[in-house]
């Protein structure tokens, strides 16, 4: 596969989809179709015979609106419309060349406005599966790009000089990763996919590798390209099956185009990818516990150093990048690392996908660029909290992240200002919560999460963790003390300072930003047995106190 | 088990100047030198995990604490092995093992030669703050020679690794994740059925009274967990 090739893919792909006059676009993520959007598709393209319209019927990926679906988007109107159900597909057929069906319509210019779409640029554009529509916008030619016109170290340099950070959640500086793996010696290296997104509320990576796998999978050659690796994995947990049967179908047309294998694009670069499932740990995030569990052992991490870039899958030097890291990739090469070092703000380059859940009216996946504020996000393209309900606080970084109050809400979202203030940027869960939501209770919902997703390798996480429940349960249930929570406090220091593995270093960071803001419900709970939001259960506790 | 290379590293350990070989953890090194460390999962002879975190250290220049076991020694090096920091969360960590299972020492096989225990003493931990977690564990006595009584096992893995680095039966493993992790034979069979060998180096490696001979009792009961560096050694020399 040369570049004049892939040119030719591109235009005859164009030139077919030239013959329709419209574009009916289908979202077919796990959202919409778990409302059978896969129907809609169906009665529509039926609907199109019937009326001899001459238009194209396409099954894309995440369109992002989760909340509206099944999404449906005409082409070249740009008419976007919501909750459609098979029966409307007449009204959507009969609607071409005429005006738009207007009870469907989705109007919502300010949630799609504010954002900008890198890794999601041919989400709910294109069709996953089919690798001529990756080509026709511009797919495989960053890799092509690479491997004919710039070296390995090139590369490397254009990746550390656009400001990519790591988007797994600790943004390590990616060409700073990708610089010392290629620097380790080593005939034998791997690159290493890690898809095993298990955040409460998140699912930025699945939707990536549901709505445009290929991207993934040319980010990951570029990197091996980079470092010098000739074998991939994706690890992606089970309870993905949409993704991974996308990514299956996705690696074998990669290879079948001669994208993937030997000799890529007539040079002598070899790379080809397998798929790992993971069996459902959280911990197997973490990349030491990843490498374990891709070698068929005990997915329990190990002590760092010595890092996987030195020493990782089967004692090899491994790049370990996320899923929306190697999505980044091959727009980076495309347009120049300037081109992505504009976006963003100052230590945080690009966009960052966002997961936006809980009380909130638009519900899905939003892409924006670093740096913008909290509050755009939740207000402006999030649509705000529904119901006439008061916003209360916002948890990023799932059960590694906090709870940040509204007084928080004006920071730009940076890796290093959401730490600041006790949170993280993480992998992308955002999660809202209103005044129906006790942040007592939602620390105990996270508590309770590291609990049992805790490897129980060291002493502070597996035993820490547990005793902290029980003493969060206590307050939640009116029997806390205030020594009780001195020891909670104590509790934190000690899993945070001592665990051996992010896991455990972090699972105390839901409890302590929960007291740094909202210690007066901690309080309340414990001294007045209430719970303003009216979630615990402390009617028993305060009859004793009366 | 960390290479021992033939360059020499002088650091500082508790203000006092120590060489060592380059490869070398900073836990062998104090050992060496008579510095005490306390740990529960490391045993010499076995390979480190890192486990119990009771051998943490604080390194000059790095806000993070430090496991002595798997990290190797640099020129220059400034290491604390005490202070009040470090006795802080030391003792919490002893305080979480001791409420976790159900550690009644006064009735337990090992009571006086129990790592746990001399370490609760060593540190001066007179009660334990946290709730008592009691958990309902069994105790398999399946096996004519041995017994595993899980109300006293501290997960520090010692059985597993010496099973399967040393006698080579890797009969032990561990099943379950969090607070729900517990030893287990083969898969998950009773010890008695498994394939064990009846080598009985488990039992004498392992720390508490979690494993121990059926034949024998309270003061009768010493373990004898150094045997295996001489042992390594013999075997090398073959």
């Amino acid at each position: 596969m040369t570049i004049e090739e892939l040119d030719q893919i591109a235009a005859s792909a164009r030139s077919e989809r030239e013959k329709f006059e419209h574009e009916i676009n289908v979202c077919h993520g796990t959202g919409c179709l778990s409302q059978h959007s896969d129907r809609v598709k169906e009665s529509i393209a039926q609907a199109l015979q019937a009326l001899g319209k001459n238009a194209y019927v396409r099954r894309t990926g995440c369109m992002g609106l989760c909340a509206a679906g099944p999404l449906v988007l005409v082409d070249p109107e740009g008419s976007l419309y919501q909750h459609v159900n098979p029966s409307h597909a007449e009204k959507i057929a009969a609607s071409l060349d005429d005006k738009p069906v207007e009870e469907l319509q989705c109007n919502l210019r300010e949630h799609f406005d504010q954002q900008v779409h890198i890794v999601l640029e041919n989400s709910g554009r294109i069709d996953p599966e089919r690798v001529e529509d990756y080509i026709a916008s511009d797919g495989y030619r960053a890799l092509l790009m690479a491997l004919n016109d710039m070296t390995p170290q090139g590369v490397v340099r254009q990746i550390t000089e656009s400001g990519l950070r790591g988007r797994g959640g600790g943004g390590y500086p990616t060409g700073l990763k990708w610089g010392t793996v290629a620097k380790a010696k080593g005939d034998v290296k791997y690159v290493i996919c890690n898809g095993d997104e298990g955040d409460p509320g998140a699912f930025m990576d699945r939707s990536v590798l549901e709505s445009d796998p290929h991207r993934v999978l040319e980010g990951m050659a570029i990197a091996a390209y980079a470092v010098g690796a000739s074998k991939g994995y994706i690890y992606v947990r089970a309870e993905y099956p949409l993704a991974v049967s996308r990514l299956t179908s996705c690696l074998r047309d990669a290879r079948r185009h001669g994208l993937l294998g030997n000799n890529i694009g007539n040079t002598h670069f070899n790379f080809d990818v397998e798929i790992r499932l993971g069996a459902g740990a959280f911990v197997c995030g973490e990349e030491t516990a990843l490498i374990a569990s891709i070698e068929g052992r005990r997915g329990t991490p190990r002590p760092r150093p010595p890092y996987p870039a030195s020493s990782g899958l089967w004692g090899k030097p491994t790049l370990i990048n996320n899923v929306e890291t190697f999505a980044n990739i091959a727009p980076i090469i495309r347009k120049g690392s300037r081109w992505f070092a504009g976006i963003g703000s100052a230590r945080s380059k690009g966009t960052k996908v966002f997961a936006l859940t809980g009380k909130i009216t638009n519900t899905g996946l939003v892409e924006v660029p670093m740096g913008i504020k909290l509050r755009e996000i939740i207000e402006v393209i999030g649509g705000g909290v529904p119901g006439g309900h008061k916003f209360k606080a916002v948890q990023t970084g799932g059960p590694s992240g906090g709870c940040l109050p509204e007084s928080m809400l004006d920071i730009g979202v940076s890796y290093d200002a959401l730490q600041s203030v006790g949170s993280i940027m993480g992998s992308g869960g955002m999660i809202v919560m209103d005044d129906t939501s006790c942040m007592v209770n939602v620390a105990r919902f996270f508590m309770e999460f590291c609990m049992t997703e805790s490897c129980g390798k060291c002493v502070p996480c597996r035993a820490g963790t547990a005793q902290m429940h029980t003493l969060l349960t206590r307050i939640c249930t009116g029997a806390g003390t205030m020594d009780d929570l001195a020891l909670i406090e104590d509790l934190c220091s000690t899993v945070k300072e001592t665990s051996l593995c992010g896991l455990g270093q972090t699972a105390p960071n839901p409890v302590l930003s929960t007291l740094k803001y909202f210690r007066n419900e901690y309080i309340e709970h414990i001294v007045e047995k209430r719970c303003r939001a009216g979630v615990c259960n402390m009617e028993a506790a305060a009859e004793v106190l009366a | 088990m960390s290479e021992v290379g033939t360059e020499v590293k002088i650091l500082v350990i508790d203000e006092q100047e120590v060489s060592a070989h380059a490869g070398q953890t900073i836990l062998e090194v104090a050992r060496e030198n008579d510095i005490h460390i306390p740990t529960l999962c490391y045993l010499e002879g076995l390979s480190n995990v890192g486990a119990c975190r009771l051998c943490l250290v604080e390194i000059k220049g790095s806000s993070k604490l430090t496991p002595a076991c798997v990290t190797t020694v640099q020129e220059g090096m400034e290491v604390s092995t005490n202070s009040e920091r470090l006795t802080r969360h030391r003792r919490t960590i002893l305080e979480l093992l001791f409420a976790e299972r159900n550690h009644i020492c006064s009735v337990c096989v090992a009571n006086g030669h129990c790592e746990l225990q001399s370490l609760g003493q060593e540190l001066g931990l007179t009660h334990v703050r946290l709730p008592y977690r009691n958990p309902d564990l069994p105790v398999d006595a399946s096996h004519e020679r041995f017994t595993a009584d899980h109300n006293r096992c501290i997960l520090c893995t010692r059985c597993v690794r010496v099973c399967a680095e040393i006698e080579g039966a890797h009969v032990w493993d561990v099943m379950g994740r969090g607070v729900n992790c517990t030893i287990i034979t083969d898969l998950h069979e009773e010890w008695g059925k498994s394939t064990c060998t009846r080598c009985g180096k488990c039992v004498q490696v392992c720390p508490t009274g979690a494993l121990f001979d059926k034949s024998k009792i309270g003061s009768e009961h010493p373990k004898y967990p150094d045997f295996l560096p001489f042992l390594n050694m013999m075997r090398e020399a073959q």
